[in-house]
């Protein structure tokens, strides 16, 4: 149940973040809609790795070696979560990089401004 | 008309594939083999209570390379758009804030109390990436935020590149070697048993993957510094 909640969460962020990206006309605000989006991919990556009262797979006094295959959740989506962080960051400060010479060269951050690459 | 018209179509369509994804989700009852396989190996092989890390640093450690190659791509590509010639760059840094008016006393005065709290807190997180929720992506992003508040607090504050650029150079040299001793010594590329795994749940236990943390660390943390300076007009 939880984790259909969590699921669904993460959807609509990506949903959100690509409304942003398609309607915003401010280059800051599409790289929010892009970081929206990626952060909504995190969530459901998670989400999918629930195991029904599951618990972080660290063993320690609260979860014994032996009890822990049944009780912990799935470790890969959230060792791929952390990879995803990492480069959706990373792809956030490309975007970044590229946002500010856009404004060097034109002054404003509308992408109306930009037409030479529009088809 | 047209534009709007095909962005809500792009919408709804994705939210119904969404829907249906949803819909169709069933939550697990328990563990896939994969992940049970994983959970039993990393405790019982690597000698680490925490199995993220333990996939993170040893099963999986190769991803974790190519990542900090996306990371080193993206501050040398950050650097590349945003290096030469731009206008306010150029003179010494000092002149550049000649007029800009200092932060106030509060900001300063909580900067020079945080900033050794947070590396504090950085250097705890790094170094029980094996024991409890951590490690060194995590760690290197907190190192950053504390060189963020510097530049922020003091827009004159210069960290030094050079000295950043050499420090991740050799930890991502160190981070290869360890890897390639791993090859010679024990079962494969970045096998954490090269050290002894002492004892489970030490501080000093599940072999190389404590020294593997530290180096992440280190390097993540330079090379966000790094592209975080780069940001500066």
């Amino acid at each position: 149940m939880i984790s259909r909640i969590v699921l669904t969460t993460g959807f609509l962020l990506v949903l959100i973040g690509l409304w942003g990206v398609l309607t915003r006309r401010n280059i800051l605000r599409i790289i929010i809609g892009f970081s929206l989006m990626g952060t909504g991919t995190h969530i459901v990556i998670v989400a999918i790795g629930y195991v029904t009262n599951g618990t972080a797979p660290i063993i320690d006094h609260a979860l014994s070696l032996s009890e822990a295959a049944s009780r912990a959740v799935d470790p890969i989506p959230s060792a791929l979560a952390v990879t995803a962080i990492v480069i959706g960051m990373a792809v956030t400060a490309v975007m970044l990089a590229y946002a500010i010479r856009l404004y060097e060269s034109k002054k404003t951050l509308s992408i109306d401004a930009f037409t030479e690459s529009k088809w | 008309m047209t534009r709007r018209l095909s962005i809500i179509v792009a919408i709804v369509s994705f939210g119904l594939v969404f829907a249906s994804l949803v819909v169709g989700y069933t939550e697990q009852q328990t563990a896939r083999p994969l992940a049970e396989s994983y959970i039993r190996l990393v405790p019982q092989e690597l000698g680490a209570p925490n199995v993220i890390t333990g996939i993170l640093l040893t099963y999986r450690a190769f991803d974790t390379l190519g990542e900090v190659a996306v990371l080193f791509m993206v501050a040398a590509s950050v650097g590349l758009v945003l290096g030469k010639e731009r206008q306010p760059r150029s003179g010494p840094l000092a002149d550049r804030f000649d007029e800009v008016k200092p932060s106030s006393e509060i900001v300063q005065t909580g900067t020079q109390t945080l900033v050794p709290l947070i590396s504090i807190f950085a250097a705890y997180i790094i170094m029980n990436g094996h024991l409890t929720a951590g490690g060194g992506f995590q760690g290197g992003a907190v190192i950053a935020s504390g060189v963020l508040l510097m530049l922020l607090a003091y827009p004159q504050y210069q960290p030094g590149l050079e000295f950043l650029g050499i420090t991740e150079s050799v930890a991502g040299a160190l981070f290869v070697l360890a890897g390639i001793a791993g090859l010679i010594v024990a079962d494969g590329f970045l096998d954490n048993r090269i050290l002894p795994l002492g004892q489970f749940g030490a501080f000093f236990s599940a072999g190389a993957i404590p020294v593997l943390s530290a180096l992440l660390g280190i390097k993540v943390g330079c090379e966000l510094s790094v592209i975080l300076e780069r940001f500066r007009p």
